[in-house]
């Protein structure tokens, strides 16, 4: 009993999961500057608004080229009620972001997963652009260009270290949830609709109503990684619904690698650090970066989690080839 | 609303159709033959505006020799992106998402270099002697440079079908589109094929660049505009089709010239709903492809 108990304790599952909580809950502990927090609170809510898209991507295999649009409402959902409401709004403007990207994505979704592959894509992206359009052309409204700023929070949250503590929970439950989902049943399924959408329907099972459904789900996560950024700076932006903001998901989610549940978190990571570093020495980051990143994609063709896993494969076949040597010798000497 | 200023419209929206389908038909070149979806073909669109730059403002030589030195410039780069870093990527599991984030990364890295080399300002290009002016019937006037590039579309478009339908090159282009594998059996060099369509479709793009330069400013940031709405050009058409390429790039060049002259407020719009629109009705595209269906 107590050594089953001992085993499913240090089983790699959960001792990966306290590591990744207690990296980040320490962060504050070892900051040196409020600045650092800022990244941290970054990676977070990036890392969130990557592995949700990747339930879409990597999981079903639904290439979205569009969930800026569900980042910026979350955004914008806190942003404009805050300012035009007051911050004792925070809480209720979250759920009815959340509530809007229900409704939003349900009605879009049953419009976009009627067309697959790439036209899927394009057509995701012309909806994000669209969005993108109308806060960037109301300008008396949504500050247009300029964005929302000045956004306050209530209560303890005002507190940037209380702040970052209410992120890391949020998006580590978020992660939790989603790589729940994604090991389920429904998960499977969404694998197999994937992999070959006919043996889903032979199955019995309904390709386009799974797939709905991750569209909405993946949209609510993203929503709430929005909203949480709207705290992070205490500003919104249009640039939330632009392209770019899609893409950078997708970099992050290629770069750790699509067909692991942790690849997106990873590249995540990887991207805002690389981005934060190269951005303070120079100029011309966005030439740097590219650069970084391309021989990444050359060097690591599964991506930075795929890669790292395929050296401990390589490092544990070496330790096991010389034990599994040394048995076959001794069996070998016993007969 | 009289004749004249729906005739002025038309040419202008046919100008912009003439420019997108150039790009896009570079695009649907590499994903046609290469199954290369080039994100970063509009940075070769900019990199031949600033070479056309070079040439007639810089070094102030003539105009026709900048369409010829940008086409020249993009093409060789292109051509070589393709065979230092793209080639790489070729047959890899996730294959489109690569080619999304490295053809990314060269978006990042070209409009860099352009900063570099050219700084961030604003340039602009005077337009070709002979062209400035404009063409008038009646009470029409039609500026004489819209009719060039419109006219050197026609040629390029007609070029391209005599090429891709009527020689050897380009026979071999199209069977590797179909079977790569068996074109290489057969004693094709099928990697210098990829590498040479690249070459081809990058410095369609460049030309593009150039030719439209005189028309918009020059800026870093004009690979990003182009490249959107020669996608949405490209999937109207029904991916990898020259025909539909042409066809979207006509609908959409009309629309936003329309859209330009009585909703300027919300012009940007129609070029989403009207690809929103078409894929609703028509989910695989206006021509529904026919060698690559496989995405």
């Amino acid at each position: 009993m107590g050594i089953s108990d001992m085993k499913s304790l240090c089983n790699g599952n959960t001792l990966g999961w306290g590591a990744l909580i207690l990296a980040f809950a320490l962060v504050p502990a070892l900051m040196t500057s409020q600045y650092q927090l800022n990244v941290a609170c970054n990676v977070l809510i990036w890392a969130l608004f990557a592995t949700s898209f990747n339930m879409l991507w990597g999981v079903t295999g639904m290439l979205s080229f569009g969930q800026a649009l569900y980042y910026g409402v979350g955004g914008y959902a806190i942003g404009l009620t805050v300012t035009y409401l007051g911050s004792q709004w925070y809480f209720a403007a979250f759920a009815a972001g959340l509530l809007f990207t229900l409704v939003l994505s349900f009605l879009l979704g049953l419009l976009v997963i009627r067309v697959g592959g790439v036209y899927y894509t394009m057509l995701t992206l012309a909806f994000g652009q669209l969005a993108w359009q109308i806060m960037f052309k109301m300008y008396d409204f949504t500050g247009g260009d300029d964005g929302l700023q000045g956004i306050t929070l209530p209560g303890l949250l005002a507190d940037k270290v209380y702040y970052y503590y209410f992120v890391m929970i949020l998006v580590l439950v978020a992660v939790w949830v989603l790589k729940r989902m994604a090991y389920s049943p429904f998960g499977l399924i969404l694998r197999g609709v994937r992999q070959n959408p006919n043996r889903v329907r032979f199955l019995g099972r309904r390709v386009r109503r799974n797939q709905l459904r991750i569209y909405v789900v993946a949209s609510l996560f993203a929503t709430v990684a929005g909203a949480l950024m709207a705290g992070v700076d205490g500003s919104v932006h249009t640039d939330m619904f632009f392209w770019t903001t899609s893409g950078e998901v997708i970099l992050m989610s290629v770069l750790g690698g699509i067909s692991h549940f942790f690849g997106p978190f990873c590249g995540a990571v990887v991207i805002i650090l690389i981005e934060d570093i190269v951005g303070a020495h120079t100029e011309y980051w966005s030439l740097l970066i590219g650069s970084i990143i391309m021989v990444m994609v050359i060097g690591f063709p599964r991506g930075l989690v795929g890669g790292a896993l395929d050296v401990a494969a390589k490092v544990r076949a070496i330790l096991q080839g010389e034990k599994h040597d040394d048995t076959t010798l001794t069996a070998g000497l016993g007969k | 609303m009289d004749f004249s200023f729906l005739l002025t419209q038309m040419v202008s929206g046919l100008t912009l159709a003439t420019l997108l389908f150039l790009v896009a038909s570079g695009l649907t070149l590499i994903f046609g033959v290469g199954n290369v979806f080039n994100f970063a073909h509009g940075s070769f669109y900019m990199l031949g505006a600033y070479l056309g730059y070079q040439v007639v403002t810089v070094w102030s030589l003539n105009f026709w020799f900048a369409l010829l030195f940008a086409a020249l410039g993009a093409g060789v780069f292109g051509a070589l992106i393709e065979c230092l870093v793209l080639r790489r990527i070729y047959g890899r599991a996730n294959e489109g998402g690569f080619q999304i984030l490295l053809t990314y990364c060269l978006i990042l890295i070209i409009d860099d270099l352009v900063k570099l080399v050219w700084g961030a300002e604003y340039k602009s290009i005077s337009r070709p002697a002979g062209f400035s002016g404009s063409l008038t019937v009646g009470d029409i006037a039609i500026p004489s440079y819209n009719l060039l590039i419109i006219a050197i579309g026609l040629v390029v478009v007609v070029a391209s079908w005599w090429i891709l339908n009527r020689t050897r090159p380009g026979k071999i282009a199209r069977a590797a589109a179909v079977d790569r594998e068996m074109l290489g059996a057969l004693g094709i060099n099928v990697p210098l094929t990829m590498t040479v369509v690249f070459g081809i479709a990058t410095a369609l793009g460049g030309l593009t660049g150039a030719l439209a330069a005189p028309l918009r400013t020059v800026t870093p940031g004009a690979g990003i505009e182009v490249i959107i709405d020669s996608m949405i050009v490209v999937v109207m058409g029904g991916m990898g089709n020259f025909w539909g390429a042409w066809l979207g790039a006509l609908l959409l060049g009309e629309v936003n010239a329309f859209a330009v002259a009585f909703v300027p407020e919300w012009a940007t719009l129609f070029s989403f709903l009207v690809m929103v629109v078409v894929l609703i009705f028509k989910p695989e595209g206006l021509f529904a492809p026919r060698t690559t269906r496989k995405v």
